[in-house]
């Protein structure tokens, strides 16, 4: 099996196959996670600012029965299997983009998979903020919004930060698995070509990028979230 | 003027109800430094932040200015906390902003948003007042816990307040530390007129910064008045604690033979005579020092002392006829316990 993986023609047909696929490949799925992951942020970081001021102990409750079918929900997507969900929401992406197969059509699926998961990762992050400077602020007159905009928000940034980076390595991985309704990206390449064609140079080429991906996504994530934190000492 | 009056908080947790405070009665006056002092868990951070409404009194009413504080509505006690502000035991800063951000944010949340410039100029003068403006682009966790609560302080006084309530802001710093910020809030309290609260659980923070002193204990108002009669004439049992803290367990480790004299100074003169090596002196009596407990508050002695006495009654009666005769001292013999 092995003489056949390296042999001369596998290798060569292998080469162009990268050289012709590939960049095109590494872009959609790039371009897909990123859309994917902003949309899925901004339904899922206000939500998640919702679980934490609504409380009843919060800065604004909200009526109970409101919080418990939010928390219902969410707690339901994020038990849909992704795979299952993809095929779920035909419907809707129908409904959005007017096609359920291809690369524009698999961000839907994407973010729906994506906004619960990421409205509990905000979740974390606000309530990490220490209650006695939310304390301060009401003492200081201010607003239950200003509260959020003013001091929730901007003390938890290197936190969100993050949990926004291991939500992208998230949506990495689904993203390359939506591969299988047509979603365009080196998932697509890995399945066509690996699974279906037996070329299993191509796939493993492909998870290799994959890897690469979510570590450049990783240590720049990490970088920001250290750049943003203003309470490690010695910062110009 | 703050008026708190039968003020009541009750707290419902999961082994029943915990009153935090028990028909709680007091007023401030404008411009005076009010120290209330009491144990933890005597209710003293209940009381502060009913005066603010941040904790909504079970029954009662604080009214500050004819303002009846419990009947103002979301809004207009949002406009209204921006003329009471407060400091806490951990400074509270936003630890993400430098310090002008912070001391700009009550102005920016008061809703001066577009006047950035005045809002920074204003800011400037304030950590001018505290002596940190060369700290103005750093960070809280850059700065020590000292200049953390100067910052804080320049932000509570942004927006002008005529009350300041002070939470056990110096209770996280050393002694050197507190002693400037406490010299801080007096110097603003001159300047401005402000009506300064302190809730402590420091004897020596009420003794060196404030004019009256209410004791808290177990949700109650043990006794109030002014520091000095207060310290040198404790009448309740909470406030007995407070100021003679060796309380009987020195009293009763007394040397055998001796007989004991408490002898309080009720604000003597600092500069008179040296009383107990006088005693000795002119009348012969020698006294063995088992516990000393005095302090200068402006130039007047406080405190409490111990005397061991060798010898009989009659020694004893001399020696306090010696020492009551000094203006603003007390003596009196006190039993051994055992």
């Amino acid at each position: 099996m092995f003489e056949k993986l390296f042999a001369p023609e596998v290798l060569e047909e292998a080469g162009m196959i990268i050289r012709t696929q590939f960049p095109l490949a590494i872009w959609e799925t790039v371009y897909v996670t990123i859309l994917s992951t902003a949309f899925a942020i901004v339904i899922g970081l206000p939500l998640g600012v919702i679980l934490v001021v609504g409380e009843k102990n919060g800065i604004r409750p909200l009526p109970a029965w409101l919080m418990r079918t939010l928390n219902v929900v969410i707690n339901l997507l994020r038990s849909v299997p992704f795979l299952i969900l993809m095929v779920l929401v035909f419907p809707l992406t129908r409904l959005i983009v007017g096609t359920v197969v291809g690369t524009v059509a698999s961000i839907v699926p994407l973010v729906i998979a994506a906004f619960p998961f990421i409205a509990r990762l905000a979740e974390g992050s606000l309530r990490e903020v220490n209650p006695n400077t939310i304390e301060m602020a009401q003492s200081l007159g201010a607003s239950p919004m200003q509260i959020i905009t003013q001091v929730m928000i901007p003390e938890s940034v290197p936190s969100l930060i993050s949990n926004a980076t291991i939500a992208i390595t998230t949506i990495l991985g689904y993203s390359a698995m939506s591969g299988i309704i047509g979603g365009g990206g080196l998932g697509k390449i890995a399945m066509n070509y690996g699974y279906y064609r037996y070329k299993y140079l191509i796939m493993v080429a492909a998870v290799v990028l994959l890897i690469v991906l979510v570590q450049a996504f990783q240590s720049i994530g990490t970088r920001l979230a250290v750049k943003s934190d203003k309470r490690l000492k010695n910062q110009g | 003027m703050i008026e708190i009056k039968n003020l009541s908080k009750t707290f419902r947790t999961a082994e029943g109800e915990v009153e935090a405070l028990k028909n709680v009665s007091l007023s401030i006056a404008d411009g005076d430094i009010f120290g209330i002092i009491g144990m933890s868990g005597a209710g003293k951070s209940t009381l502060v932040r009913t005066i603010n409404m941040l904790e909504r009194p079970t029954e009662g009413s604080v009214v500050i200015d004819g303002v009846d504080m419990g009947a103002l509505s979301d809004k207009e006690l949002r406009a209204k906390r921006r003329e009471i502000t407060m400091i806490f035991q951990g400074f509270n800063l936003l630890m993400q902003k430098t310090c002008l951000d912070n001391v700009c944010f009550p102005l920016k949340l008061s809703g001066l948003r577009g006047e950035k410039k005045w809002r920074e100029k204003r800011a400037m003068e304030l950590l001018e007042t505290v002596g940190l403006a060369d700290k103005a682009k750093a960070y809280p966790a850059q700065l020590s816990g000292g200049q953390q609560q100067r910052v804080a302080i320049a932000r509570a006084l942004a927006t002008n307040p005529k009350v300041l309530l002070c939470d056990e802001a110096t209770s996280a710093l050393d002694p050197t530390t507190t002693a400037s910020i406490l010299d801080l809030i007096r110097t603003i309290n001159e300047k401005t007129g402000i009506t300064v609260i302190i809730i402590t659980h420091q004897m020596s923070v009420v003794e060196s910064a404030c004019r009256h002193v209410a004791i808290l204990d177990g949700g109650v108002i043990a006794e109030r008045g002014e520091v000095g009669e207060v310290f040198s004439h404790p009448k309740s049992a909470a406030a007995k604690r407070l100021v003679y803290p060796e309380g009987d367990a020195a009293v009763s480790a007394a040397v055998p033979g001796e007989r004991t004299i408490r002898v309080v100074f009720n604000g003597r003169e600092a500069t008179a005579t040296p009383l107990i090596a006088h005693m000795a002196a002119e009348k012969g009596i020698e006294a063995n020092i088992s516990y000393a407990s005095t302090k200068t508050i402006e130039g007047r002695e406080y405190g409490s002392m111990l005397l061991g006495i060798r010898g009989g009654g009659e020694t004893v009666r001399a020696a306090i006829e010696y020492l009551t005769k000094s203006p603003d001292v007390l003596a009196e013999e006190v039993e051994p316990d055992v």
